[in-house]
């Protein structure tokens, strides 16, 4: 680790995505207009899949490498050099950092292709492709920057691409109000980035180590122990909680979770990369990048874990009583993070990262199911006007079933591994409660995701005579692309088996390195390690599911039980409850937005009077003065002037008589004043 | 003293022909009979330049009689223009008489 491979390939693949958004914005109006939209699809694909291309010949190169030696680094140039900081523009691979470039160049560019033919009709087309680009960018800034403000940088800019994408369609409100409230709750975690990063650097500089590159950080953190923080917390604590606030916000963890639902108003591509499969891991990435920090802040630990649980069952509840097929989705990835948030909070640093990778197969994959769906209704999303759907749209049905198994965790599929990995750390950890929230959870996963799956593709069609006549198959680039995802859905799992299937954890091994400090260590050997006890909870977790699955399919698909009536349980209230999200958006309201308008309503008044009328006065002031400024220009300066033009013209009324004309009048003139000199000079001799 | 003359002598002929001049200049109303009232006034000042050269400096001091030349080089100048603009204004007003060009009396 001290002496990392250099190497000036991975620029490029931070650089090619960047390229392409500077052509399709630059260029893009012109080369569609020119040469049609095949042109741009060549550019935003080409620029994401040759990144995609130099990553996976990163990767063998890595693999080539002993692995405790399995580093590269790209340093381009000094950023900057201020007091102590001293940060480059650099670029660092690792095991983690290449996964993570990975799915974001591979499920990203698998999204691009599949965006050329649903994007296919807008005028924009260019556009859209030049944010997709330039989110590809900056979310591989973030996960490849070596240093905390670059990963900043990164965390900004998806922040940005992400606003810019859902109010894609900005001549509806609707859309553009969803953008700026995705941004601004955002906004909120990132302020808490930001505080972390400057009590980071404040805390490893009263240690003698200024320094914000991550491997460094890594190598003094230890340093940091039992140094106080602010808030009478401990350093560490302090810093690993904000920024775990800042991850609530980019991942959509309570209490800033409020933005993902509305974010689905961006077209469905954009759901499918940002809003399931990229942006939104950011927040597990970073905590597993700082897994050494965290390892040494229990507290934090304990606090990331019952949050991601907490999230992870609340959401799923939601998701059952939506009807929106992309607000289900929306929910059932909060719920899905909140997994992946416990499984980097009991230390399964791997695992969460595990799960972060086959969340964004199966969750792309759906969203790109619904996203089928939609398109082949023409824009319709409401599930209630939908069913019957898998006669027409058979590929798009099996793909979706495919992704519907691996999400509820249904073995072999890839959910399987990852989640249920997660659910048992949970308890392995001694989490009873994180570990019985996860496992309702699960079994609520499975009801409202083969909920979703009667609705949209069973039982008779509910929709209009016409949309039933337009329905159709996928066309071909997004039929390639659901069937490569459902295919990843159902065999990637088999990169990390749960130890008591067998001892094959290739993808384990692989991020060993990155998860080798010794606190983080330490934690691992904390918990259980029972072979047996595992397996009965796995069980456990299959009953949950199957439980789950059973309900849908009696309630849904054969009718058996009533939906209406299940909604009356103990009064409605928990339909109530869950059909309101909780009722946490009108709480923010009342709580925050509110007092916040009234706030901005008095500084209005104060505007508006306090304000406005020094200015007011002011000007008034000023016009008396300008008034009084006048009576003075006008009588004594114009007084002056005139006085003195009427003076020359009466002089020169007379003093024109003296012009005779006359030439021996002149002359005797001359004569005259020649003799008066003399008689002048001649009395004055005397 | 030349031939029983002396500078009073010439000063008073220069005095004489000046006088003349003014004379002529004020009471004619030719303008070409102004002219040469001009011309007389002129070689009145000639007079005394020779006179006081001659009489005066002593020893090879001619700059009196460099001014004579000057002057009489100035005098054809002048003529030159004067006439030149006699002939303007008797092709403007049939006349030379100088009391008919008074269009510029205020």
């Amino acid at each position: 680790m001290e002496h990392p491979v250099t190497t000036d390939l991975v620029r490029w693949i931070v650089l090619l995505p960047l390229l392409g958004a500077a052509i399709n914005f630059l260029f893009g109006a012109t080369l569609q207009k020119r040469f049609g939209k095949r042109v741009i699809s060549f550019l935003g694909c080409g620029a994401v899949l040759a990144a995609f291309a130099i990553a996976l010949y990163t990767l063998f190169a890595m693999l080539a490498l002993a692995p405790d030696r399995r580093f590269m680094l790209d340093d381009l140039w000094r950023w900057f050099d201020v007091g102590g900081l001293k940060l480059d523009i650099a670029f660092w691979l690792d095991p983690l950092s290449i996964v993570m470039v990975l799915i974001i160049t591979g499920v990203g560019g698998l999204i691009h292709i599949y965006s050329t033919d649903y994007m296919h009709d807008d005028a924009s087309y260019w556009r859209f492709f030049g944010w997709l680009n330039l989110f590809t960018f900056a979310m591989l800034v973030l996960v490849l920057g070596d240093n905390l403000w670059l990963m900043f940088v990164g965390w900004e800019g998806v922040g940005l691409c992400s606003f810019a994408l859902i109010g894609f369609w900005y001549t509806d409100l609707v859309n553009t109000n969803a953008g700026n409230k995705a941004f601004i709750v955002n906004r909120i975690g990132d302020l808490a980035f930001v505080v972390a990063i400057y009590a980071l650097f404040a805390g490893l500089g009263a240690v003698g180590h200024p320094t914000l590159v991550i491997r460094e950080v890594a190598r003094y953190a230890p340093a940091l122990a039992g140094a106080r923080g602010y808030l009478g917390l401990p350093m560490v604590t302090f810093v690993t909680l904000m920024l775990f606030l800042g991850a609530t916000g980019k991942s959509a963890q309570i209490p800033l979770h409020v933005w993902l639902p509305d974010a689905m108003a961006g077209p469905t591509p954009v759901s499918a990369l940002i809003h399931a499969a990229t942006m939104v891991t950011a927040g597990v990435y970073m905590v597993a990048r700082l897994n050494f920090l965290y390892s040494m802040a229990p507290a934090t630990m304990l606090v990331v874990a019952t949050v991601g649980a907490l999230t992870a069952f609340l959401a799923a509840t939601v998701g059952v009583t939506q009807t929106d097929i992309k607000r289900v989705l929306a929910y059932s990835t909060i719920s899905q993070l909140g997994y992946m948030f416990v499984g980097v909070g009991v230390g399964a640093y791997a695992a969460g990262v595990f799960h972060l990778m086959t969340h964004a197969f199966f969750k792309a994959c759906l969203f790109l199911g619904a996203g089928s769906v939609i398109h082949a209704l023409g824009g319709e999303q409401d599930m209630r006007k939908m069913g019957a759907l898998r006669h027409k749209m058979p590929l798009t049905f099996v793909t979706f079933f495919a992704a519907t198994l691996a999400i509820c965790g249904v073995p072999p599929f890839a959910g399987f591994m990852s989640k249920d990995e997660i659910i048992w750390r949970a308890y392995a950890h001694g989490h009873f409660v994180i570990w019985a929230l996860l496992w309702a959870g699960a079994g609520v996963t499975a009801f409202y995701m083969f909920r979703q799956v009667y609705m949209t593709f069973f039982g008779d069609f509910r929709g209009t005579p016409e949309q039933d006549h337009h329905v159709h198959e996928a066309p071909s680039a997004m039929a390639f692309v659901l069937v490569a995802l459902a295919i990843l859905s159902t065999v990637g799992g088999f990169a990390m088996l749960p130890g008591f299937i067998a001892p094959f954890a290739p993808f384990e091994r692989f991020l060993d390195p990155v998860f080798n400090s010794d606190a983080t260590r330490q934690v691992f050997a904390s918990g259980l390690h029972d072979r047996s006890l595992e397996t009965l909870f796995a069980g456990l977790s299959l009953l949950a599911v199957a439980a789950g699955w059973l309900l849908a399919d009696l309630t849904y698909r054969q009718g058996v039980l009533s939906a209406a009536r299940m909604s009356e349980f103990a009064g409605g209230v928990f339909y109530r409850l869950s059909f309101g999200k909780y009722r946490i958006d009108e709480f923010y309201r009342a709580a925050f937005l509110a007092p916040y308008l009234k706030l901005a309503n008095a500084a209005a008044w104060f505007d508006g009077h306090i304000i406005d009328g020094v200015v007011n006065f002011a000007a008034s002031m000023t016009v008396v003065g300008a008034w009084l400024a006048g009576l003075f220009d006008s009588y004594i300066v114009d007084g002056l002037v005139n006085f003195t033009s009427k003076a020359t013209l009466a002089a020169g009324g007379r003093l024109r008589r003296l012009q005779t004309g006359s030439i021996n009048g002149y002359l005797y003139g001359i004569l005259a004043a020649v003799m008066v000199i003399l008689l002048v000079r001649a009395i004055a001799r005397v | 003293m030349v031939n029983g003359l002396t500078l009073n002598d010439f000063l008073i002929l220069g005095l004489a022909v000046f006088l003349l001049g003014v004379y002529c200049v004020l009471t004619r109303r030719n303008a070409i009979g102004i002219l040469m009232g001009i011309e007389l006034i002129l070689n009145a000042a000639n007079i005394n330049y020779i006179a006081f050269s001659f009489f005066g400096g002593g020893g090879a001091n001619y700059d009196g009689q460099v001014f004579a030349i000057f002057v009489i080089m100035l005098a054809a100048a002048e003529a030159v223009i004067g006439l030149a603009i006699i002939l303007a204004i008797y092709q403007n007003l049939r006349t030379i008489d100088v009391g008919a060009a008074e269009t510029l009396s205020g």
